[in-house]
């Protein structure tokens, strides 16, 4: 792949394409993962194409003997068995050494052997060419490469133990255990169980009453109904949404140069709302893919087509505008391409894919869906409202019913006042009566003209701050008349080549035909969320589970194409997608599914050797551990400290951060240039609202892999580092919640006090040795903070309302501290 | 053990698993392993010192000197030259009118390479200067250029230069970050031309984002919430990590998952950067002879002579990467003016970091580079007198230079054509010099690499780039 935009080879400007058939192959990053967990496979006698060879190929000789026609080499490709071209040339079925290919991998002479050396590619190891031995012995078969097959619901597997497995899902895990000769773990305690249940629902951790009535439930269908009130909840949508939001670079800057405020929080509260009343995924692709395309539209569904105007913007004046144009299109594409195919469309944007079936042509006919949007491609001037609402055409406006009132009252007002006015001009004296008219009428009148205006400039200066305050979203919308779409030699905006029409990849299935009317958005749309499609419901499956396992069943879950990694467990992923399409779409059922397996309930407790030998779970032998999110680690400590402000939906907030750090990237003129913090109750919102400026989003957020939202982020990673544990030590909201459940703790009866804060901050009770490595640092804090009174006066000073004693509010809020930055607090389990 | 005192038997256990340094607990993950072990260049230089132009300097006015061009004045350009060349919104359409630099230009050291009057300082130093001035790129606005040159690439997402070299060869200090990045704008040469920054830019992208830069500021904690906060001091800082520390140890028995002690190790090292942080950015012992060789500036928060100075202190302690980022050199007009302000800010400083360097020892170990994101246009803007005019983008050609870290001094390398606009011969494209850097610090950039979408990523692209041979030393 070329980055787009880059240098560019000179290539002729229409290439003949054959159709690429489905077999085209997949490259596993991760070999060794696989390997290792199925220990047994690299001596099975079957050696299985797509999970063995297929990987192999696409990684060391796809690049010059694959798709890509004109990197071709030898006029050898190896991504399909027959044709003229095909693999065939290069191998005998059942005879190794007739297979040229097998020669040149194994060769030691650098002019022979493949890859060679000057491809900087690894040669293939003893244990790889092993594999083609036996590969090319038993046949040298191809396959169709798995997530471009049909979705097909898979057998359910019969497993070792019957009672373990809770529902089909447990079936498909259970059986790769079986294989492997591991046992699952035991299911969590309750505690630890209803924990994680709410951090992956809601993304908040369970209050003390809720884990109380939780253990006192003693009903055998005590944990479904914590599913269900957890899936009934407001916060399951906006948790759901902060994920979405990071696949979807949702922000509140343009990204590129004066990285302005634009505001699509309508887009935000409208995925909070469509998961919360679990809208069908199909409708959910549909409305923002082609929202604006329905007959006569909801403000929902054009709400949600502003998903075509996510992308990064550049600002009037710099870029040429064609240009500008071009690299808007090909980032809605490639997020389409990311979201809703998982594949990295984006790679032939300059020539054919070099590992996926998708030719650069093909790239172009799905831009073609896209390029005929009715704005223009940059930003607008700095003048006027839209500018200061963040605002570029086309957005409608959703004013509630009394902004609206007062609206139509000022310009009824207006309209009025200008009638008044030109009424009055109108009835300027002609040349006869001027005569008779005196100097002081004149005059008068002019007075009264001037007085009108006044009024009427007065009126329009308060339907402008109005209309500030009324909410807008940018949406989709069509030209009347459709751009011609061309492939773009080399990804260059001004190099044109053939024109193409709108169209899918021919790999997929065919897109129905539509007659008397080209193809549109909404066409598209309905063909991915079809039957047929295999993609479609196998990426969002995939996603869903990465967010509550904390890795996807393909890892790489922003491309499950050629490239991406092989599935840990193929079958339950086409399981879960085909059970997804025929329960029509049912998100919340789909993660009631998911969450009620027995998998998911597994303890995460495990030896350190098992943590060693599978640090990430793939083979889902315990209850997935993993550190939170940036926002579920600001949430939880908002929520436990008793600040959380639970207000849904609106504008971005700013909580406070740093200073100057805006500045030292921003451009004086930039709007805005610096942070100004909210006050009040703003700036204790849940972090989903917090204002996202891509050129420094908020370092609490960034600090812990939230990514700038430039582009599509499908995963965060997740690392351990000491500015971390910085930021988790000394932000100051965070100490000042501290402070605040400190407070809060000290009107607790001493008797249970510290047994209180830690349950409400792990969920857990401390056991004999948690509490006395506590007591004993509370005393310890106590001791230091009664000797270092000129320390604990800080605490009293930002307290004035607190009763307690100076030392006690700052050795509590320490303690408060100490459990905030422990591991098991800022970690699902 | 100690049952009498946890928290102190707590500290020991620390120090004793602490022995191994943090990257063994960074081991502990699952890091996908680069292929740097195949490598065998041999490393002329340890650090690099970065020192980004944002906003791209006029290499007309600097460093490209072109006598001829005093002919041409309001001549113009001739289509020969340009041809069709791309041009920004800002002069589409436009006539391209020739303006000369109105800058004199001498010959500076034994080497005599010309440099213009606005670098005095840096002039003293020409010797010790690897001058290119056949530098090009492609992208021809701000943005895209300087993600460009941060990451060899114009679009978002890839990782920055400084975080290929962090994961390529790890920290040398453990208790510093491996790349620190350091901004200055607004200075000597006003505001009006300052352009923007953009995490990206020192960011880690598919890289593991321990690797990003950490941009210490200018206000308030270098590095963000290194304090402690009010009322919390380092003893009692200590006492809550030492309880911290103890539970997560339990935990980890219990558990059995290493991610918490990784969390114990890195609340430690937290603890360490709280003073080494503060002693690597406090000049108070910096000698009186020192701060005057960065000139007056020094004595400024967040001057870019102050960064050059705290550049040194950081290789000193053994930072792999600092990239400084000075702003406001985007001259569309009263270029001479504002040029003037920009040259001032940096040309004592560079010329006082590379003596620091040398007379430390350091510079041989040190790679320095100074460029901007593109060049600027030959033709005018703006007002167009002789001694009042502006420049546009130029992408075509520009100039940088090199000192220190294995490169030949006292050369200039590569030329321009007679309007300074299109590269004359031995082009240095972006990514050559990206190959450069790395194969200064022992590195073949063919084999760094990271897979990520389906592709093993290189700093260097997928274009061939090459190691400029000819300017090392």
């Amino acid at each position: 792949m070329t980055t787009r935009f880059e240098p560019h080879r000179s290539r002729p400007t229409s290439i003949l394409r054959r159709r690429v058939v489905l077999q085209t192959l997949v490259f596993l990053p991760a070999v060794f993962v696989i390997c290792m967990l199925e220990p047994s496979h690299a001596q099975d006698s079957a050696v299985n194409f797509n999970r063995d060879i297929r990987a192999l190929l696409s990684d060391r000789c796809f690049h010059c003997h694959g798709p890509d026609e004109e990197d071709r080499k030898a006029g050898l490709r190896l991504d399909t068995r027959d044709g003229d071209e095909g693999a065939l040339n290069a191998l005998k079925p059942g005879d190794v050494k007739g297979s040229e290919l097998f020669m040149r991998i194994t060769s030691d002479d650098p002019d022979t052997v493949m890859p060679p050396p000057e491809a900087h590619k690894k040669p293939l190891s003893q244990q790889e060419q092993a594999l083609f031995k036996a590969w090319i012995e038993q046949g040298a078969k191809y396959e169709a490469f798995w997530a471009f097959t049909s979705l097909e619901t898979p057998p359910t597997p019969t497993v070792s133990d019957d009672s373990w497995a809770a529902n089909s899902l447990d079936r498909f895990v259970m059986r790769k255990l079986d294989q492997s000769g591991v046992s699952p773990q035991p299911t969590a305690d309750r505690r630890t169980l209803l924990r994680r249940l709410s951090l992956d629902l809601t993304g908040l951790p369970p209050s003390r009453e809720e884990i109380e009535n939780f253990l006192a439930d003693k009903s055998e269908n005590a944990y479904e109904g914590a599913v269900d009130r957890l899936l009934r909840s407001p916060r399951f949508g906006e948790h759901l949404a902060r994920h979405w939001l990071d696949l979807v670079r949702f922000a509140d800057t343009n990204g590129i140069h004066h990285d302005h405020y634009r505001d699509l929080s309508p887009y935000r509260d409208w995925v909070i709302r469509s998961f919360n009343q679990n809208l069908p995924y199909d409708d959910f692709v549909r409305f923002q893919i082609a929202g604006d395309l329905y007959e006569s539209p909801s403000n929902d569904q054009l709400i949600a087509s502003g998903f075509n105007r996510l992308h990064m913007i550049i600002d009037r004046g710099t870029m040429l505008p064609e240009e500008s144009h071009a690299r808007n299109v090909i980032d809605r594409v490639t997020s389409v391409g990311t979201a809703f195919m998982g594949l990295t469309v984006g790679c032939a944007v300059c020539h054919d894919h070099k590992y996926d079936p998708i030719t650069s042509r093909e790239f172009y006919q799905l831009y073609a869906f896209f390029n005929n949007i009715d704005a223009t491609p940059e930003t607008g001037g700095r003048s006027g409202n839209d500018f200061k609402r963040g605002l570029q055409q086309p957005y409608i406006e959703l004013p509630d019913p009394e902004h609206q009132r007062r609206r139509d009252e000022l310009t009824a007002q207006i309209v009025s006042h200008e009638k008044e006015i030109s009424d009055l001009k109108a009835a300027a004296p002609t040349a006869n009566e001027q005569e008779t008219a005196t100097e002081q009428e004149t005059k008068e009148k002019q007075q009264k003209i001037k007085q009108i205006e006044t009024k009427r400039n007065a009126l329009r200066g308060e339907l402008s701050k109005l209309e500030m305050l009324i909410p807008a979203a940018m949406v989709m919308k069509e030209r009347s008349e459709i751009r011609p779409a061309h492939i773009m030699i080399r990804g260059a905006y001004d190099n044109l080549g053939e024109q193409v029409e709108r169209g899918t990849p021919a790999f997929l299935p065919p897109m129905p035909e539509v007659v008397g009317r080209p193809r549109n958005r909404m066409d598209l749309a309905n063909w991915f969320v079809s039957q047929e499609h295999p993609l479609t419901a196998r990426v969002a499956v995939n996603r869903f589970w990465q967010q509550l396992f904390g890795v996807g069943i393909v890892k790489t879950s922003e491309d499950i194409g050629a490239q991406g990694e092989w599935p840990s467990h193929p079958d339950l992923l086409n399981y879960l997608a085909s059970r997804f399409v025929t329960t029509d779409w049912d998100v919340k059922a789909l993660m009631k599914e998911m969450v009620m397996s027995k998998t998911y309930q597994q303890s995460s407790r495990a030896t350190p050797e098992q943590y060693k030998a599978d640090p990430e779970n793939r083979l889902l032998a315990r209850g997935s551990r993993y550190r939170l999110d940036a926002e579920v680690i600001r949430d939880q400590i908002l929520v436990t400290s008793g600040l959380l402000n639970s207000r849904m939906g609106g504008k971005s907030v700013k909580p406070p951060q740093p200073e100057g750090l805006w500045k030292s990237v921003s451009l004086p003129s930039s709007y805005p240039s610096r942070y100004v913090p909210d006050t009040g109750d703003q700036i204790v919102r849940r972090s989903v609202y917090t204002f996202w400026k891509r050129g420094l989003p908020p370092p609490q957020m960034t600090i812990l892999n939230a990514p700038t939202r430039e582009d599509c982020t499908a995963r965060r990673e997740r690392t351990n580092t000491p500015l971390q544990a910085l930021l988790l030590m000394n932000e100051q909201q965070y100490m000042k919640a501290a402070e605040h459940l400190a407070i809060h703790a000290l009107s607790l009866e001493e008797e249970g006090r510290l047994s209180a804060v830690y349950e409400t901050i792990t969920g857990r009770v401390p056991d004999a040795r948690e509490q006395e490595v506590l007591q004993k640092a509370l005393a310890d804090f106590e001791t230091f903070y009664r000797e270092r009174p000129e320390l604990a006066k800080v605490f009293a000073e930002k307290n004035t309302d607190s009763k307690h004693p100076a030392h006690a509010v700052a050795a509590w809020a320490m303690i408060v501290n100490t459990i905030y930055n422990l591991d098991i607090t800022k970690t699902r389990s | 053990m100690d049952q009498t005192n946890p928290l102190s038997h707590a500290r020991r256990q620390f120090l004793k698993n602490s022995g191994m340094g943090l990257g063994v607990a960074a081991l502990g993950s699952l890091l996908p392993q680069n292929s740097i072990a195949q490598t065998n260049v041999a490393p002329a230089a340890k650090h690099v010192i970065f020192l980004f132009m944002a906003g791209a300097p006029s290499q007309v006015d600097l460093f490209d000197y072109k006598p001829d061009l005093d002919k041409q004045f309001k001549k113009p350009l001739p289509k020969s030259v340009s041809q069709g060349q791309r041009v920004t919104a800002m002069t589409r359409g436009k006539e391209q009118l020739v303006v000369p630099s109105m800058f004199k230009f001498n010959q500076a050291g034994e080497s005599g390479l010309w440099m213009s009057e606005l670098l005095p300082h840096l002039s003293r130093q020409a010797d010790r200067l690897c001058i290119l001035k056949s530098l090009n790129t492609n992208a021809i606005n701000h943005d895209p250029a300087k993600t460009f040159v941060c990451t060899g690439s114009e679009l978002p997402g890839k990782a920055s230069m400084g975080a290929w070299l962090s994961y390529g060869l790890g920290a040398i200090n453990k208790d510093l970050p491996d790349f620190i990045v350091l901004t200055s704008a607004f200075w000597t040469g006003g505001t009006r031309n300052v352009q923007g920054l953009y995490s990206r830019l020192w960011g880690s992208g598919f890289l593991p984002s321990k690797h990003q830069g950490v941009a210490f500021q200018t206000n308030g904690d270098p590095v963000l919430f290194l304090s402690n906060p009010e009322g919390v001091d380092s003893d009692v800082r200590r006492r809550m990590l030492d309880a911290a520390g103890e539970l997560n140890r339990k935990h980890l028995t219990e558990i059995g998952d290493s991610e918490i002690e990784t969390t114990i190790s890195q609340q430690e090292m937290a603890f360490r950067m709280q003073s080494s942080v503060p002693e690597l950015t406090d000049l108070s012992q910096e000698s009186r002879e020192v701060l005057d060789r960065y000139g007056p500036e020094v004595h400024k928060n967040g001057s870019f002579a102050r960064n050059c100075l705290q550049a040194r202190r950081m290789v000193e302690r053994g930072v792999r990467f600092i990239q400084l980022f000075h702003r406001g050199w985007d001259h569309h007009s009263i270029l001479p003016k504002q040029l003037r302000g920009q040259a001032y800010d940096v040309d004592q400083a560079c010329s006082a970091l590379i003596e620091d360097l040398a007379q430390r020892g350091l510079l041989d170990d040190t790679l320095i580079v100074f460029a901007g994101e593109f060049g600027r246009t030959v033709y005018g803007q703006g007002k167009l007198t002789r001694d009042d005019y502006g420049r546009d983008h130029h992408p075509r050609c520009f100039s940088g230079w090199l000192a220190g870290g294995g490169i030949k001094g006292g050369m200039s390398y590569g030329e321009t054509d007679d309007f300074s606009y299109n590269v004359a011969e031995n082009p240095v494209a972006v990514r050559d010099l990206h190959a450069t850097l790395l194969h200064q610090l022992g590195i073949d950039h063919e084999k760094l690499n990271f897979p990520f979408q389906g592709l093993d990523q290189k700093l260097t692209g997928v274009e061939p780039a090459r190691v400029v041979t000819e300017i090392l030393s």
